[in-house]
C-alpha cells in the first residue's frame, strides 16, 4: 500500500506501484482534468505538482510519490481563480483545451520559482508542454497577465 | 454564461414534434412547433450547393436548437462538433443575438448524431459558420417573433408595438415589460413564422454578432472540468488497447498472449477483424486488450506476441516513392485544365524556369488522441466520442453490429483538436465491437501517441512540379502544373490513383493567375497507406508549390515578390477559369461564391501595407508573402524569418491578412490564423511521416516533431477585413495554414538567397 496525499486529501493506493501516477488519478481517483496526450514525457499534458514541483505523471510511477503531496489542475485553486486560470481566460488561451490544464500547472510552477520571468525564461520553461492548437503566443500572454496581476 | 458538454438523456428522449418538456433542470418549457425542413435534399445533385448538398442540409427550426426554462434561462443546442474552433461559442452567439437572449443567461450544450433532426453535422471543410449562420439566425429571430407575439396578445396589442431586447419584451408606448421565462411556456403553443415572415437583424442591430464574446467552455477548461473522449468515465467501465497491424493492409496470421493475460488486471484479449480495401472508416482490425485499467491495458499488449502478415503494401517506402512521384511529376500526364497553348507558349518564351516541390507524409496529431467508450444494453448501444462525423460514426458502428440506425446513439464530447482525424470514426468503432465482446459492459477504447502517428489516415505525400515562361519584361505568358499525390478517394473506393475533384480544387486548377496559356496536369499516384484529411488538405501541397513559384518567378523576372504576385494575380475580377467544365468550389457556388481576384489583391495589399513590406531589416532577416483562396476564404500571409549563421530558422514576427466574408467572433477568427500560422510552421520546419518497409519510421512526438513555444513568433498580427454583410460567409478553421510555409520559405530566400523546395525544412539550412 502506497500513502500519498492528492490535492490535499490522504490516499492509500494499492496495486502495482509502478502504474504511472496519471493512470491513477484518471482510472481510480476520477481527476480527469490531467490529461494523457504521449505516454513518454515528451509533450507536458499530463503535468501536475510533486511537492510542489511540476512532473510529467505519465512518467511518474505512483510510488515515487509515496508520502508526498500531488496536485491537479482541479487542486490548484478550487475556485478557479488563480492568477493563471483567471489570465488564460482573459486572454482566451484555449482552442481546443485538451493541453491547458498541463500548461497552467507548467506556468504555477515557473512562477512560484521565477515571479517575473522573461520571455526566455517563459519559452524555456514552458518548452516542454506541447500545444497543437498553436495557442504558444496567448500562453506568453497569458503568463505576462498573470504576472502583473498577482 | 453556462456550458455542459453534452446534451444529456433528458433532451435526446423527447419528440422532435409537439412541445418540448423538461429540457432544463429548472423544469421550463420550449419553443415548440413544427420543424421546418429548410434546404435538405438528398446527397449531391447536379445543381445542389452548400449547405444544400450536404447530407440532410440544414434546419433552422428554434424548437430544435432553442429551449427557455421558467426561469428565463435559455439553452442554445450546438449540433457541431467543438474541436478548439470556438463552435460552442460561435454557434449560440449567432442564435443569441437574433433570439435578443442576454448571454449571462445562455446555457449551450451539444447535440448528439441526428442530422434528420439538426441538420448536417459533419463538422470539417470549414463549413459550420458557412453554412449555419443563416439557419441559426432564423431559428433565433423565430423564437424572438413567437416571443414578441405572445407578449403583445397578452398586452392586447399589435406585435408591432413591442420590442423584444435583452431577454425580455418592451411594450415601446407604456414601457411595459415581461421576461422571456414567463413568455416561454404561452410561446412554444404558437406556430412558428414562415421564412418568408422572419425578421432578421438587420447588421447594426447585432448584439454579439462581431463581438469577442468569451469561450463558452473557457472556465471547465481552465479548472480541468472539461470533458473531452478521453475523459468518459462510468461505473463498471472497462478500458482497452488494440495492437493493430504495423502494415497498412496488414492481418493477425497468429497470436501468443499467455504473457498477457498474467498481467493482473487484464480480462480479456480479443481479435477484432480489418476490413479489405477500400475500408472507408471500419478499423485496421487487430488484438484488443481489455483490463480494469488504462494500464493494465497497456502492459498487456506489450505483453502480445503476434505473428503479423503485412499484405501487398509491406515494401512502402518513402524514398523510393518520392524518386517515383517526382518521375512521374516529369512527363505529361491527365490534363486537367487546359488554356492556350502551353507547349507553344513555353517554346517561344523569352526566359523560362522550372521547379519541384515536395511534401511528406503528416499526421494531425492532435494534442487528444482518440477515443471513445461504448456501452450497449438492451439491444441498444451507446457512444461517446470525440467525432468530427457524430452521424456517419452512428451509421458505421450500427452497420458494423448489425443494428438498426435507431439504436445507436452518438454522444459527441469535447474534442481535443481534430484537424480531420477524427472525421474518421474507425475508433468509435473499435469501442463499440469491444462493449459487445464485453457483454455491453462500457469499454473505454484509448489510443496511445504510437498508435495515433502509426495508424492514421495521413495527408497525401506530393511532387509538384512548375515550369513557366515569361516575355522580355518578365510578364508571365506560360504556366504548366504538375501535381502527382495519392488520393482520398483510395478509402472509399478501388485506388482511381488520381486526385479527385475536391482534391484538385484545393488550390491547383483553381489557380486564378492572369496567364493566357496555363495547363494543370494530374499524374498518376498509387495510396499505399490510409490517405485522409489534414487541416486544409491538398491546398497545403498546392499552395507550396504555387506560391513559393511565384516568388522564383520573381526573383527570375528581377522583381519584387509582392509586386509580382499581384502582376500574376491580374486585375480585380471574378476568375473566370474558362477551361473548367466544373470548379468544385468547396462544394459552393460560384456565383454566391466566385473565385474573386480582387479580394485576394486586397488582402495582398492589406497584409502587406501591415507587415511593412519592404521595411529595412537587419542582417540575414527576410519578409516572405504568400497568398491563397481555400474554404472560399482570402488569405494572404507575411513572415519574417532570421537565420542564424549555423542555419536555424526563426520566425520574430508574422502577419495574417483575412476576408472571410463576414465574423461572428474576430477573437476566434484571431485564435484560428494564430494557430493555423503555428501548425504551418510544424509542417514547414519539422513534421515528416514517413515509411520503411511498410511500418511508419515516427512513432511520439520525439522524432514527429511538432512545433514548440520557442519557436513561435513574438508576434503573429491578424489583420481581419471589416465584414461585409452582403458577402456570404467563408470558411475560418482551414484557410489560414496554406501560405504559411511559402511564406516562410520565400522569406528564407529573402534572408539567405537559398531556396527550400522541400519540407520539411529539417536541417538543410545547416552547413
Amino acid at each position: 500500500m502506497i500513502k500519498l496525499r492528492i490535492n490535499g486529501q490522504e490516499k492509500e493506493f494499492e496495486g502495482d506501484g509502478e502504474m504511472p501516477l496519471l493512470w491513477y488519478l484518471r482510472d481510480q481517483l476520477g481527476l480527469t482534468g490531467t490529461k494523457f496526450g504521449c505516454g513518454i514525457a515528451a509533450c507536458g499534458a499530463c503535468t501536475v505538482h510533486l511537492d510542489g514541483e511540476a512532473v510529467r505523471s505519465c512518467q511518474t510511477p505512483v510510488s515515487a510519490a509515496e508520502n508526498l503531496s500531488v496536485t491537479t489542475i482541479e487542486g490548484l485553486d478550487p475556485q478557479g481563480n488563480h492568477p493563471l486560470q483567471k489570465a488564460w481566460r482573459d486572454v482566451a488561451v484555449p482552442q481546443c483545451g485538451y493541453c491547458q490544464a498541463g500548461q497552467i500547472m507548467q506556468a504555477a510552477a515557473l512562477l512560484k520559482q521565477t515571479p517575473s520571468p522573461t520571455d526566455e525564461e517563459i519559452d524555456s520553461a514552458m518548452w516542454g508542454n506541447i500545444c497543437r492548437c498553436g495557442t504558444y503566443t496567448r500562453i506568453r500572454a497569458a503568463i505576462r497577465q498573470a504576472v502583473k496581476g498577482a | 454564461m453556462t456550458a455542459s458538454p453534452i446534451l444529456d438523456e433528458r433532451i435526446s428522449n423527447v419528440s422532435r414534434r409537439g412541445v418540448l418538456k423538461g429540457i432544463v433542470a429548472a423544469g421550463g418549457l420550449v419553443l415548440a412547433a413544427r420543424i421546418m425542413p429548410v434546404g435538405r435534399p438528398f446527397a449531391q445533385t447536379a445543381t445542389a450547393y452548400g449547405a444544400a448538398a450536404m447530407p440532410h442540409g440544414t434546419v433552422n427550426a428554434p424548437n430544435v436548437f432553442i429551449s427557455i426554462a421558467k426561469d428565463g434561462m435559455v439553452t442554445i443546442v450546438c449540433h457541431r462538433s467543438e474541436m478548439g474552433q470556438g463552435v460552442r461559442t460561435g454557434m449560440p452567439q449567432i442564435v443569441a443575438d437574433e433570439l435578443e437572449a442576454d448571454w449571462n443567461r445562455v446555457h449551450v450544450v451539444s447535440a448528439p448524431a441526428d442530422e434528420e433532426k439538426y441538420g448536417n453535422q459533419d463538422t470539417d471543410g470549414s463549413r459550420s459558420t458557412r453554412h449555419f449562420m443563416k439557419p441559426m439566425r432564423e431559428a433565433g429571430a423565430a423564437a424572438r417573433m413567437m416571443l414578441e407575439q405572445t407578449a403583445a396578445k397578452r398586452w392586447g396589442v399589435d406585435p408591432s408595438e413591442v420590442e423584444a431586447r435583452n431577454h425580455e419584451v418592451i411594450h415601446k408606448a407604456s414601457g411595459r415589460k415581461v421576461g422571456y421565462g414567463e413568455l416561454a411556456e404561452e410561446a412554444a403553443t404558437l406556430e412558428v413564422p414562415a421564412n418568408d415572415q422572419l425578421r432578421l437583424k438587420s447588421p447594426d442591430q447585432f448584439r454579439y454578432i462581431g463581438k469577442a464574446l468569451p469561450l463558452a467552455d473557457g472556465f471547465d477548461i481552465t479548472v480541468g472540468k472539461a470533458q473531452y473522449g478521453f475523459d468518459t468515465w462510468m461505473e463498471g467501465m472497462k478500458y482497452a488497447v488494440v495492437a493493430r497491424p504495423p502494415v497498412f493492409g496488414g492481418k493477425v496470421v497468429s497470436f501468443d498472449d499467455s504473457e498477457a493475460r498474467k498481467i493482473p488486471g487484464v480480462e480479456k484479449i480479443v481479435k477484432i477483424e480489418g476490413t479489405p480495401a477500400p475500408a472507408k472508416f471500419q478499423p485496421l482490425g487487430g488484438i484488443a486488450v481489455i483490463a480494469n485499467n488504462t494500464w493494465a491495458a497497456m502492459k498487456g499488449r506489450d505483453a502480445l506476441k503476434i505473428t503479423w502478415d503485412d499484405g501487398p503494401h509491406k515494401s512502402y517506402d518513402s524514398q523510393s516513392y518520392r524518386a517515383q512521384l517526382e518521375e512521374t511529376a516529369r512527363k505529361p500526364a491527365k490534363v486537367v485544365r487546359n488554356e492556350g497553348d502551353v507547349d507553344a507558349a513555353l517554346g517561344k518564351a523569352a526566359k523560362k524556369i522550372e521547379a519541384e516541390y515536395f511534401i511528406p507524409h503528416l499526421a494531425q496529431a492532435p494534442m487528444e488522441p482518440p477515443a471513445a467508450t461504448a456501452r450497449i444494453r438492451d439491444g441498444k448501444c451507446e457512444v461517446w466520442a470525440c467525432v468530427q462525423a457524430p452521424q456517419v460514426t452512428r451509421t458505421d458502428v450500427a452497420e458494423r453490429l448489425g443494428m438498426k440506425f435507431e439504436d445507436v446513439t452518438v454522444h459527441v464530447t469535447l474534442l481535443g483538436g481534430g484537424f480531420g482525424r477524427k472525421s474518421k470514426p474507425d475508433f468509435a468503432i473499435e469501442s463499440a465491437l469491444l462493449s459487445k465482446e464485453m457483454g455491453g459492459a462500457p469499454v473505454k477504447l484509448l489510443w496511445t501517441r504510437e498508435d495515433d502517428i502509426r495508424h492514421s489516415y495521413y495527408h497525401t505525400v506530393s511532387a509538384e512540379r512548375l515550369e513557366a515562361g515569361m516575355d522580355a519584361t518578365g510578364k508571365p505568358v506560360a504556366w504548366r502544373h504538375r501535381s502527382v499525390a495519392p488520393s482520398i478517394v483510395s478509402i472509399y473506393s478501388p485506388d482511381p490513383k488520381h486526385e479527385g475533384p475536391f482534391e484538385l480544387g484545393m488550390g491547383f486548377v483553381d489557380v486564378p493567375f492572369d496567364i493566357p496559356n496555363l495547363r494543370c496536369e494530374n499524374g498518376e499516384a498509387e495510396a499505399h497507406t490510409r490517405i485522409g484529411w489534414f487541416r486544409s488538405v491538398s491546398n497545403i501541397p498546392h499552395a507550396f508549390a504555387i506560391q513559393s513559384f511565384a516568388a522564383e518567378m520573381a526573383h527570375a523576372a528581377g522583381k519584387d515578390q509582392k509586386d509580382y504576385l499581384l502582376e500574376l494575380l491580374g486585375p480585380a475580377r471574378v476568375a473566370e477559369l474558362k477551361s473548367l467544365d466544373t470548379l468544385w468550389n468547396y462544394g459552393e457556388s460560384t456565383k454566391m461564391y466566385p473565385v474573386d481576384v480582387g479580394r485576394l489583391r486586397h488582402v495582398v495589399e492589406l497584409v502587406s501595407e501591415k507587415a511593412g513590406w519592404g521595411r529595412k531589416l537587419p542582417e540575414r532577416h527576410g519578409l516572405g508573402i504568400a497568398a491563397h483562396r481555400s474554404f472560399v476564404t482570402y488569405v494572404a500571409t507575411v513572415v519574417e524569418t532570421a537565420v542564424a549563421e549555423d542555419g536555424t530558422v526563426s520566425v520574430p514576427r508574422i502577419d495574417v491578412a483575412i476576408d472571410c466574408g463576414n465574423v461572428v467572433n474576430p477573437d476566434r477568427v484571431r485564435a484560428q490564423m494564430e494557430g493555423a500560422c503555428i501548425m504551418g510552421l510544424s509542417l514547414a520546419l519539422s513534421s515528416e511521416i514517413s515509411f520503411k518497409d511498410g511500418r511508419v519510421v515516427q512513432g511520439n512526438f520525439d522524432d514527429y516533431l511538432v512545433a514548440r513555444i520557442d519557436q513561435a513568433p513574438r508576434e503573429i498580427n491578424v489583420h481581419i477585413v471589416p465584414s461585409n454583410w452582403n458577402l456570404a460567409p467563408g470558411g475560418v478553421g482551414e484557410p489560414g495554414l496554406p501560405p504559411l510555409a511559402p511564406a516562410l520559405t520565400n522569406a528564407i530566400f529573402a534572408a539567405t538567397g537559398k531556396r527550400i523546395r522541400s519540407l520539411p525544412i529539417g536541417d538543410q539550412l545547416k552547413a
